[in-house]
């Protein structure tokens, strides 16, 4: 994949200036709610804003420093390639999708099903592969934080049927 | 020799038969976890650490410190069979490692990498042994002003010391400070930065932004380079470890130089990773056959092993004496000792003999188990490798979350994993620094409050930083460490101009 030509999805410029002003409007979100605590110097000392309110500074001033010279660059570099995006979002996306399914079916079920269809899509590998190994690591998983270290994790209806949860 | 008593002692609290065992497992575990893509020393004891809290803490802390060395011999792995450095600080073992591997020298480099990293260690371990109970008992005296002067000479070495923009630094780590402010003050009871949403209340765990960062962002990152491992084939037999053992003293020079600075950039904060490329600069410099590096030259592995796994074991000094950690690392164990309900810090070594001791001991047993693991089952860690990554990567992703889940066993934690994940993959790309952020998010309540206990002392006067000679003393070398970028800066065209 190195070898072809893979033409850029966004500049690194452009990220550049996308987060520092995120950390801009960060910085002044802490700034804004300093305030709002107190900065200066109360009864018992400084009030609560008042340590905050220099991060809050600081952050402002350090992404004003790279904006202006990000802004100032040329750069026509590359952040990310497009074929490198569409293998991030490839892993992105089931991700996000799996943590949102913990909350229903447990964490057991949703790694499950997760690493199966990870070994599906993009490993193209064959379903006697797939079922042993997603249920193998599951089950080693499930042995090693309920029974032998005692940590709960979050179960589903289907361990409940089972009398598990 | 009050130290050799204690370390006695502990020696007699850490070997204990289930004890030892936790070593191998914490080494084994550690291993694998610098072997594998994705999870590192920070990350890999951040989601173990849940698995700890039924333990008393000696075993506890034991356990978690095997898996952080056998994090830093499992990143030589990679670096020399794969080029591939599991962790920063062995990026500069690919140098010579990788090459000497091609030559069909595998086992040699691997061979020369652990005893380096062994007696890198064993240095550091020594100086810790004899060292920290001095700065306790010194860092007694300490009052808050102190304490702030300490954390800002952190803070301000992260900045001079920066590899890359020290700006971004500075973004990164007051990101982490304005994470560490989100939540309960404190001092005046009152909600900071959490604008009337409940999860936000008790704060940002440290241990989720590390899992995070470093764990989903790395794997985001390493997806983009494709994924084909093309490894050597590595067979340690007694024989070549008996042969380059042999031919290893003649690097005793070497050895020596990079254990000193590998523990003096442990004990500054700013870690392994800088120690390993200086090291290996510096052996290069002085080295006879100083040309050849980077050709496949043992004294080019020498250098950067020894003073990575020193400056990796010299980070808990101050973790352990001052409770303010010298790498990401460090703070995740300090982390631990929060949550086991020990208070880091000079107190430690008075009233938690035992383990602080066990600790100490521990750390000279666990290298040991160490060096022995690797030694025997490198093919099977370099099996691990082999695993193709559409399967580790699931896996690791699952576990990580897990590892974030346990924290406090919230979901909402487990998004906001993914959140920071996304995050570590943006600021690594545009090389925002990511250990100051997690250091700050770390020390930022702890530094605050130092913070204000001395402007309540002082009346709200910022001079009280220079007050004494001790507490003027550190502010100054702070500032120095903070200001250097601009000085050094200066300095180089001021000589562009002379010439």
């Amino acid at each position: 994949m190195a070898q072809q030509e893979d033409p850029s999805a966004v500049s690194s410029r452009a990220i550049e200036i996308v987060v520092a002003a995120t950390i801009f409007v960060f910085g002044a979100v802490v700034i804004y709610d300093s305030i709002r605590l107190g900065i200066s110097w109360g009864d018992e000392g400084p009030k609560a804003g008042y340590f905050p309110f220099y991060i809050g500074l600081m952050l402002c001033f350090s992404s004003v420093v790279t904006l202006v010279r990000a802004a100032r660059t040329a750069g026509s570099e590359s952040f990310v390639a497009r074929g490198q995006l569409k293998l991030v979002m490839s892993v992105l996306v089931p991700t996000t999708v799996y943590v949102g399914v913990i909350a229903f079916l447990g964490i057991y079920v949703a790694s499950i099903i997760y690493i199966a269809f990870f070994m599906w899509w993009l490993g193209k590998y064959k379903w006697l592969t797939i079922v042993p190994v997603a249920l193998g690591v599951n089950v080693a998983f499930f042995l090693m934080f309920e029974i032998w270290f005692k940590v709960p994790l979050p179960k589903g209806p289907l361990e409940t049927m089972f009398g598990l949860a | 020799m009050d130290e050799i008593n204690s370390l006695m002692h502990g020696f007699s609290v850490a070997l204990s038969p289930f004890n030892v065992l936790l070593m191998f497992v914490g080494v084994v575990l550690g291993v694998i976890i610098g072997v594998l893509p994705g999870l590192g020393g920070a990350n890999g004891v951040a989601i173990l650490l849940p698995l700890t809290f039924s333990m008393s803490p000696t075993s506890a802390i034991i356990m978690l410190s095997c898996i952080y060395w056998g994090a830093l011999f499992g990143g030589a792995i990679t670096s020399i069979l794969f080029n591939i450095p599991g962790e920063p600080w062995s990026v500069a073992t690919t140098f010579d490692g990788y090459p000497l591997a091609q030559k069909g020298r595998a086992g040699a480099a691997l061979t020369t990498a652990f005893t380096s990293s062994f007696v890198g260690a064993l240095v550091a371990v020594v100086m810790i042994t004899f060292l920290s109970p001095v700065v306790a008992k010194f860092a007694l005296k300490f009052g808050p002003a102190e304490f702030f002067s300490v954390y800002l000479l952190t803070f301000c070495a992260f900045v001079g010391m920066a590899k890359g923009s020290a700006i971004k630094t500075v973004a990164s780590m007051m990101i982490g400070f304005a994470l560490a402010a989100v939540g309960l003050d404190t001092v005046t009871g009152q909600l900071r930065l959490t604008f009337g949403f409940t999860e936000m209340l008790k704060g940002f765990d440290f241990l989720i932004a590390v899992i995070g960062l470093f764990g989903i962002g790395e794997i985001l990152q390493t997806l983009e380079e494709g994924l084909a491992f093309k490894g050597k084939q590595a067979k340690i037999n007694t024989k070549v470890v008996i042969e380059t053992w042999k031919e290893l003293p003649r690097y005793w020079a070497t050895s020596l130089r990079s254990s000193v600075v590998g523990c003096f950039m442990g004990i500054v904060p700013g870690g392994a990773t800088p120690a390993s490329f200086m090291s290996y600069g510096v052996a290069k410099r002085f080295s006879k056959d100083g040309a050849k590096f980077g050709q496949g030259q043992v004294e080019g592995i020498v250098a950067p092993e020894t003073a990575a796994h020193a400056a990796g074991t010299a980070a808990l000094l101050p973790m352990l004496t001052l409770g303010v950690p010298g790498s990401p690392t460090a703070a995740v164990l300090l982390g631990g000792l929060l949550i086991w309900g020990l208070q880091p810090g000079p107190l430690l070594f008075v009233e938690q003999k035992d383990f602080v001791w066990g600790l100490i001991a521990s750390m000279y047993l666990g290298n040991i188990v160490g060096l022995i693991v690797v030694l025997t089952c490198v093919p099977l860690f370099a099996a691990i490798l082999r695993i193709p990554f559409s399967i580790i990567a699931p896996v690791i992703l699952v576990i990580c979350a897990i590892g974030a889940y346990t924290v406090h066993s919230s979901m909402f934690d487990v998004w906001l994993m993914l959140a920071f994940g996304v995050v570590g993959y943006v600021f690594k790309k545009l090389d925002y620094p990511l250990a100051p952020l997690v250091l700050a998010l770390v020390l930022g309540d702890r530094a605050e409050d130092s913070f204000r206990q001395s402007m309540l002392l002082s009346q709200g006067d910022v001079s009280i930083f220079f007050s004494n000679g001790l507490v003027g003393g550190i502010t100054g070398f702070a500032l120095v460490l903070l200001f250097w970028p601009l000085v050094s800066s200066m300095m180089d065209k001021l000589k562009a101009r002379a010439a």
